[in-house]
């Protein structure tokens, strides 16, 4: 087998490998009873509960609320971090003005508030889109003030002689120069909104894949829970995929995405 | 394609014929301090119209503020700059600066790093002064594709695309290697000489102002310590007697002022030479 397969087809499979063998060794030992279905039913089991909530269009309906809870929350704590990150950035008088309340804020964990956004929005969206924006804020923030700061000062004192205005410098120097920073922040920030979601999602939600979750166990339903954790995984793999996309897009001059 | 590049070519020899003269530069009584560090103390210094003055010194002598009050990124403590006649403001509108880092921008291409804060249609210009360094052909690369000589080329032709009526050069070929510097002497020499803008080189390389400008001058302890015109018909040659003496008595100055002894003179120079 391995003579019909070139060099760049291994690289595409060899990272399928282990989770593929994991998968097996796990069909089998459930097969042959050495794992409780209880505790966690066999793979084949997982994916037949897939394909039944998917026939029923439960499936979908859950993802489309999660995904848009997601990206409010993204969208508005990714706004304000990006906002606040270029001010302190760019201004001195801002920088300390706020950082240092900023950084305090950071350090609370976010999900501890969860009390408390109860107590404030209820158990509504609202709440839930703001514990997403929320643990979306910090990383775009302290990355995007951090790649603002690190912009070579040579290259603003250049742009000056060669007199670019105050926005072309913005333009043309700093935010461009910012960007591969910017973007981790923006990789950082998606990993933390789906982390947000899913607790978010299953404490008194009556919707969305943390509440698929949720349901499902109160009915001992273990292979739709395995379901549920699967797809946030999916999810989170495809959010990657999207961000990578962007750097690779975004950065063609940088010397790490040239080939 | 064909007519397109005949206009090119057409507007790129109207650039070339068009000659504009330099600034008339005059420094007058200057001083700067940071704090109580004495920086430049009552400096004068005129460089006519079209003059290529080299300054050399050791570092810390104050050469890279001086070229930075010129280029009116600081404000002098004391005295003045006088451009044409006229006290310079708060930026020196005639004047481009290159650096020894070239400071590129790597997420433009080479052409819109050439045009960089030009108003316009500012194509034809900025591919004008990439033909002046030789890189026309690499106008719409990244910067990161390029070598170090090749990015100091682009910095060049940066600087070159506004036609500058003053140029200002930190140490720009402090960082390449020795073949390309001579290279990048030449280029600079040959685009000087069809420009005629007045320009004004710091340099650790005493071979490198000889080589290059009407007048070296020696910065020391915050004033000029030497100012010696450089007789030599140009293009100038490395092993001449004439240039090899007039190396010699400049390095030799700038070695005895702080007393330095004979013994140590020669390993002196070779640092020198290779700084």
């Amino acid at each position: 087998m391995n003579k019909i397969l070139n060099k760049k087809q291994i690289n595409l499979l060899a990272p399928w490998i282990v989770p593929i063998l994991l998968i097996l060794i796990w069909q089998v030992l459930a097969q042959i009873g050495w794992i409780s279905t209880r505790v966690l039913p066999a793979p084949i089991a997982v994916l037949k509960a897939g394909i039944h909530l998917a026939s029923t269009g439960e499936l979908y309906k859950h993802i489309y609320i999660s995904t848009v809870r997601a990206m409010w929350g993204f969208i508005i704590g990714g706004l304000v971090g990006f906002g606040l990150g270029l001010l302190n950035g760019i201004f001195r008088w801002s920088e300390l003005l706020l950082d240092t309340s900023i950084q305090m804020l950071r350090n609370i964990p976010h999900l501890a508030m969860i009390p408390l956004v109860i107590l404030w929005f209820g158990i509504g969206d609202t709440g839930r889109v703001f514990l997403v924006a929320i643990g979306v804020l910090f990383p775009i923030y302290i990355n995007t003030y951090l790649g603002i700061r690190t912009v070579d000062r040579g290259l603003l004192e250049m742009g000056k002689i060669y007199g670019l205005s105050f926005w072309e410098l913005f333009w043309q120097i700093l935010l461009p120069g910012a960007l591969p920073s910017i973007l981790v922040g923006v990789r950082f920030a998606l990993g933390i909104m789906w982390l947000t979601l899913i607790v978010a999602e299953t404490i008194a939600a009556n919707s969305g894949i943390g509440y698929l979750a949720m349901n499902a166990r109160e009915f001992m339903q273990t292979d739709v829970v395995v379901f549920a954790i699967l797809l946030y995984a999916l999810l989170g793999k495809l959010a990657d995929a999207i961000a990578r996309l962007l750097e690779t897009k975004l950065l063609q001059w940088h010397p790490s995405y040239q080939f | 394609m064909a007519s397109q590049l005949s206009i090119l070519s057409n507007l790129s020899n109207e650039y070339m014929t068009m000659t504009y003269k330099g600034v008339d530069l005059k420094i007058l009584e200057l001083s700067k301090a940071f704090g109580d560090k004495k920086i430049l103390q009552q400096l004068d210094l005129e460089l006519a119209p079209g003059e290529f003055v080299a300054i050399v010194g050791r570092s810390g002598c104050g050469k890279s503020t001086l070229l930075r009050l010129i280029a009116g990124l600081e404000t002098p403590t004391s005295g003045g700059v006088l451009i044409d006649g006229e006290p310079l403001g708060k930026l020196n509108q005639s004047a481009r600066m290159m650096f020894q880092d070239e400071r590129l921008l790597l997420w433009k291409r080479v052409l819109e790093n050439v045009g960089l804060g030009q108003r316009g249609d500012w194509g034809p210009q900025a591919l004008w002064a990439l033909e002046q360094v030789g890189l026309a052909d690499r106008a719409h690369d990244w910067i990161a594709s390029l070598s170090g000589g090749q990015r100091q080329r682009v910095a060049l032709a940066r600087a070159l695309v506004s036609q500058p009526r003053l140029l200002l050069l930190d140490e720009p070929l402090g960082a390449l290697d020795a073949l390309t510097r001579i290279e990048m002497q030449r280029l600079i020499e040959d685009i000087w000489q069809k420009q005629q803008f007045t320009t004004l080189l710091i340099t650790h390389d005493v071979e490198e102002a000889v080589t290059l400008a009407d007048r070296v001058v020696l910065l020391e302890a915050g004033g000029v310590e030497l100012d010696l015109p450089v007789p030599l018909p140009r293009p100038r040659q490395r092993g001449d007697a004439m240039f090899a003496a007039l190396v010699e008595r400049i390095l030799e100055r700038v070695l005895n002022s702080k007393n330095v002894s004979r013994k140590q003179t020669a390993n002196q120079q070779y640092i020198y030479s290779n700084n």
